[in-house]
């Protein structure tokens, strides 16, 4: 691994709501070393994907308010002027979405759709853009580039046109991709097939990953490092093997086990009691004491820190973590 | 063993695409046959474009087969029966689909959304209905004192509840269930899996359980039958599927499914896509992926053929031994 290029400080977001302002994450602090994979994972309203947009500020800066820093090789983005921002987005950072259907334009070719990045970016038109729109589709084992180029959206599999935005995305060889969902949306062995692709540019290209995802298992796999989110906050930043042996954070342990085993046959799957509580009735204290089967008293009336374990794993929670220690990550 | 309470029979649904010159037959679900025992979960699992849902809709009469039967609790539907053949099943067969939000009326108290078809019915007063949302809430798990409320008090896991409450109000035999907890989190879907057992030992229910997770068709079923392609693979026993699958794209779909407690290296992954549905291969559809194909694959459909209490449609079931000798 190599130096920190990615630093997130005390990162808060909130929208403004017909009920005023309502806020939605708060308290995210995580590093993210060069070509380091890092897995986000929660269920809905944790606000992982709100983390990842904030990062690139892509919420509407109307309706949002975002405190803290976000240190991209040590410059500000929170802070930055709206050019320095565009010619970092898509440049060095760029993003991949869930649903391929609704980001690619159905009325331009795959080829005017590649081509507008790297005309933007590189400066790259007519035959010189086309031929890098090729190499890249080839890049994303999109069988037949040629002539696939000149396509239009619609003539694509779903799985392909994840392709085609990854291909996009890593046009201007971005030293940070952040993949939102990236394969929700399809088939589990189309799936399979993507993460295998984005595994193997992560090494050709040498790039950090952010992989953002519901899916326990599929992060597991993908990511050196993994944060569990819950109601807006992390609750575990921990490297991803230990954390799927030994969770350090119920919320962490409750959602593994209620993942559905395929490899055995149980007639009652465990679960966590409840939901998680919306953003306007967080309760004071752990967020995640009412649903918690080991909460204490002091749980219900006192919010805590991520607190760093001696082996550097950390979690908002003494269970597993006595000393009172602040992180630092 | 007592007759099936469901058994489909070289069950098929085409649709015309276009017309004149460039009319094309898209054969959704083609020569499908299983049968459902009572009280038990048939998992159906299957990608997009296998026919799963097709299925489902046929099984609930909102979509006519193209050929074939479906012997329904002892009434038998084909291509031409009507709202007659129909009407006896009305209250008997249920279902529950995946989006809870869009099946109840956002402007109507729950209470009222689960009441509905008891009014339709019309055999209850309405004091008898009250009662018996108040008990439909209890069965499902929700305070009966809820039925006021809207449903955009409750969450999505809560709502889901409350069309299961509703779809069990008639006293149904057959419920199917097509991709009922697919738009909920993990702690949500297992709290929906172990409530439809529940009601299933309280009740004597028999599913249908349309999915394309497998480890949620795992968890929810007896017995499972994987579809691909608009036609079955593979049906076994749930164990016996995910021990040793014996169809080789059985066993592709299960090294597919990211696993956070995987031992040892991951396994290769299935390159190509389902084939188009208006242009199908010669041959077993499985073959233009399958690691296995030859030329006979390529050029003879394989039959389901039975081994025990498992199917399997694959020229190799049965040759390479160890799996079906196992079983």
């Amino acid at each position: 691994m190599s130096d920190t290029v990615l630093q997130v400080r005390d990162l808060a977001v909130s929208f403004r709501t017909d009920r005023g302002w309502v806020p939605s994450v708060d308290s995210v602090n995580f590093a993210l070393k060069g070509r380091e994979a890092l897995g986000i994972v929660g269920e809905s309203g944790s606000g992982k994907s709100v983390t990842a947009l904030s990062l690139l500020r892509l919420h509407d800066p109307r309706n949002t308010a975002i405190t803290g820093e976000v240190l991209w090789q040590k410059r500000d983005i929170l802070a930055m002027g709206t050019r320095d921002l565009q010619r970092l987005r898509g440049r060095e950072i760029a993003m991949v979405f869930q649903d391929p259907i609704h980001t690619l334009n159905p009325v331009l070719t795959i080829a005017d759709q590649i081509g507008e990045s790297l005309r933007i970016h590189q400066g790259l038109t007519g035959k010189a853009a086309r031929r890098r729109a090729i190499e890249l589709l080839d890049q994303v084992r999109i069988p037949d580039a040629a002539r696939r180029v000149d396509d239009y959206p619609h003539r694509l599999s779903g799985g392909q046109r994840q392709r085609v935005m990854i291909a996009i995305a890593i046009a201007c060889q971005p030293k940070l991709l952040i993949a939102d969902e990236p394969t929700t949306a399809l088939d589990v062995t189309v799936q399979a097939q993507i993460m295998e692709l984005l595994r193997q540019l992560r090494q050709d290209l040498g790039m950090a990953v952010i992989l953002i995802s519901h899916d326990l298992g599929l992060v597991s796999e993908f990511a050196d490092r993994v944060m569990v989110m819950y109601a807006g906050q992390p609750v575990e930043l921990s490297p991803a093997e230990p954390l799927f042996e030994r969770p350090l954070h119920p919320y962490s342990e409750g959602l593994l086990a209620a993942i559905p085993d395929l490899d055995s046959d149980l007639d009652r799957l465990p679960t966590i009691p409840g939901a998680i509580p919306e953003p306007t009735r967080r309760p004071p204290g752990c967020r995640f004491a009412p649903r918690c089967s080991y909460a204490l008293e002091s749980c219900r009336s006192q919010a805590l820190p991520m607190l760093v374990a001696a082996d550097g794993r950390a979690a908002r929670c003494t269970r597993h973590i006595p000393e009172r220690q602040v992180s630092d990550v | 063993m007592s007759d099936p309470l469901v058994s489909i029979r070289h069950l098929s649904r085409s649709f015309d695409i276009g017309s004149g010159r460039s009319r094309q037959v898209l054969k959704a679900v083609e020569d499908v046959s299983f049968h459902i025992n009572r009280g038990e979960t048939l998992g159906l699992v299957g990608e997009s474009g296998s026919g799963k849902s097709t299925i489902g809709k046929m099984l609930v009469g909102s979509l006519p087969p193209s050929s074939g039967e479906m012997e329904i609790l002892g009434q038998t539907i084909t291509a031409g029966s009507g709202r007659r053949d129909w009407r006896r099943l009305r209250e008997r067969v249920q279902f529950v689909f995946q989006d809870p939000h869009a099946a109840l009326n956002p402007r109507m108290r729950v209470g009222q959304s689960i009441a509905e078809p008891l009014e339709i019915q019309g055999k209850l007063s309405r004091a008898e209905r009250v009662a018996r949302v108040a008990d439909l809430m209890d069965l499902v798990g929700l305070p009966p004192s809820w039925t006021e409320r809207f449903p955009h008090e409750f969450s999505g896991g809560q709502r889901q509840r409350i069309v299961i409450a509703r779809a069990l109000a008639l006293n149904p035999e057959f419920v199917i269930c097509d991709e009922a907890v697919a738009s909920l989190d993990v702690s949500m879907q297992a709290q929906i899996i172990n409530l439809l057992k529940d009601l299933q030992d309280r009740l004597g229910l028999s599913y249908l359980f349309i999915a394309h997770d497998l480890a949620v068709v795992r968890a929810a079923s007896h017995r499972i039958a994987v579809l691909y392609a608009g036609q079955v693979v593979e049906t076994a026993p749930r164990s016996d599927l995910f021990r040793t699958p014996l169809h080789p794209y059985t066993r592709a779909l299960l090294d597919a499914v990211p696993r956070a407690r995987r031992r040892g290296e991951r396994p290769p992954v299935l390159g190509g896509e389902v084939p188009s549905l208006l242009n199908k291969p010669k041959g077993c559809n499985f073959s233009t992926r399958c690691p296995l194909a030859n030329d006979h694959c390529r050029r003879v459909e394989p039959a389901l053929r039975s081994f025990g209490p498992r199917q399997v449609a694959c020229h190799f079931a049965g040759e390479g031994g160890d799996a079906i000798s196992a079983a």
